[in-house]
């Protein structure tokens, strides 16, 4: 147990030391989403209800915690294919998932950075008074959004290693999850056959615990759903490591796509 | 005639080549699923806020689209060129530069109105928005336009990718910008001063005005000229992007940088 923790530990931070430097995974993940962010903050503004820009700074912030994991998610074992350090990572004596997890984890950590940074935006540029009701709990419900999303990328990561395309596959879920998961646009406002989407996926409930601990009521809830779910998709996401492993391994196929 | 090759051979070939579009799984996801759902987006983020309706954001949204073949496409134009170790065989090559690039960019326009279009369509379906029927030509030529003037843009942004190693990132910002300056989701009236007359030398803030007013049932003679100026300005950006493309192409050689940027 002790070993598998540290080599979480030793890997999430490595994959952040190396992501923080990246152009595309670090810098771009946070100034990416701030640009949709200010149109959304704009257009709230436009609208004139003090409440409702509020409550769009706190929702607006999330979107980067996601769009830092989509694209680089899906892609990440494309990387490691065009690094040539695949095959190292499979061959390896240790679980494969757990050698792909800490990646994911460390891209919903520079999704972290964005929340703050677009909070601090929202600030700063636009003048919006954010008074956090809770902070800490605030806090507990970003680290337990920030780690649904990122386990919500690992099965992303683990789905898409057969697909040539993974970037585009990755780039297609960024809009619908902030849409699906009321990010800024209230679940019930969306077409009811959407309702058991956003169900299913931990965002919802990370975004919900964490509008809970910024304006009041109670985010426990929210926040005990969002991590068992994501428990569910690293449970899902193992397996089906373990399977396209193996199957990679039978027939040969690890380095083609 | 060599030229006219280049332009055309050249640029289909180029397009061809460089780009993984062609593949429906990745076609389809990059060009119609995300165009449709960021319409989706800001229409139902637009109904929460209390503004504009939902023509307003399906036309924003499916039009600033436009831009995402022409800013990407180019940007690789470059980039996708030294990933492929063939920049310098490309630059040191007799062909003349006008056609070189142009003819990349032909393909490009193309891919940009055709995305645009289908974005527009779709989204319309779904948010249940009626185009009147008679406008459609004139809506087509207006996104052609558009996309022509992003194009321009992505030629100064190809030119700066003969300095700039990550040209994924510098098309993001870029299109970043578009997406707050031109009106996409906020009428340039609503902007902060600055920020509007940033928008108005930016392509795609003439088109999209022109393309509303269509769409609410405004003849040619009202929307010409912010037509004649949405070509203008991408002719401003192309002749812009093609001295820079001239004057970095001379600063690699001089510095022995064409690789290294």
């Amino acid at each position: 147990m002790t070993a598998v923790l540290r080599l979480l530990l030793v890997g999430w931070w490595l994959q952040l030391k190396m992501r923080s430097r990246s152009a595309f995974d670090g810098i771009l993940a946070i100034v990416y989403p701030l640009f949709f962010a200010t149109s959304v903050l704009l257009m709230y503004r436009q609208g004139g209800s003090e409440s409702a820009l509020i409550g769009a700074a706190v929702g607006a912030s999330v979107l980067g915690v996601w769009s830092a994991v989509a694209t680089t998610a899906s892609t990440s074992l494309q990387q490691e294919r065009r690094l040539g350090t695949l095959e190292l990572l499979v061959a390896a004596p240790t679980r494969f998932a757990l050698l792909v997890v800490p990646m994911t984890l460390a891209m919903g950590t520079i999704g972290l950075y964005s929340l703050v940074a677009t909070l601090l935006w929202g600030r700063f540029a636009f003048g919006i008074p954010i008074s956090l009701g809770h902070p800490l709990v605030f806090a507990l419900a970003s680290v337990a959004t920030a780690v649904g999303v990122s386990l919500m990328g690992f099965l992303l990561a683990v789905s898409a290693v057969r697909y040539r395309g993974a970037w585009a596959l990755g780039t297609a879920f960024e809009l619908p999850v902030w849409l699906v998961c009321g990010f800024l646009v209230p679940i019930a406002a969306l077409p009811g056959w959407v309702r058991p989407i956003s169900w299913v996926l931990p965002p919802t409930w990370g975004v919900a615990a964490i509008r809970h601990a910024a304006f009041g009521g109670s985010p426990w809830g929210d926040i005990a759903l969002c991590l068992l779910l994501s428990v569910l998709y690293a449970v899902v996401g193992t397996w089906l490591s373990g399977r396209l492993v193996t199957s990679a391994r039978t027939h040969a196929t690890l380095a083609l796509t | 005639m060599t030229s006219v090759r280049v332009f055309f051979i050249g640029g289909w070939t180029s397009y061809r080549a460089l780009f993984g579009w062609l593949s429906p799984w990745i076609l389809i996801p990059t060009f119609i699923i995300e165009p449709v759902f960021q319409i989706l987006f800001f229409a139902y983020v637009g109904r929460d806020a209390g503004v504009g309706d939902d023509s307003f954001f399906l036309v924003g949204n499916a039009i600033q689209f436009a831009s995402i073949p022409c800013l990407f496409a180019m940007g690789n134009t470059i980039g996708g060129e030294r990933y492929a170790q063939t920049l310098g065989l490309l630059l040191v090559s007799p062909a003349r530069r006008v056609p070189l690039f142009l003819g990349r960019a032909l393909p490009v326009i193309v891919n940009g109105l055709l995305c645009s279009l289908i974005a527009l369509g779709l989204g319309a379906a779904i948010l249940r928005v009626s185009i009147p029927l008679d406008s459609l030509p004139l809506l087509a030529l207006v996104v052609a336009v558009s996309s022509f003037a992003c194009t321009g843009l992505g030629l100064v942004a190809a030119a700066l990718a003969l300095r700039v190693r990550e040209t994924a990132v510098l098309s993001n910002l870029v299109m970043g910008v578009l997406l707050i300056f031109c009106g996409v989701n906020v009428a340039l009236s609503a902007l902060p001063g600055w920020m509007a007359a940033v928008g108005r030398v930016l392509p795609l803030t003439h088109g999209i005005e022109a393309a509303r007013a269509l769409v609410s049932g405004a003849a040619w003679s009202n929307v010409r000229g912010l037509v004649v100026d949405e070509a203008v300005i991408g002719l401003g950006y192309l002749v812009i992007g093609l001295a820079m493309l001239k004057w970095f192409e001379v600063e690699s050689r001089r510095s022995a940088s064409l690789d290294r940027a």
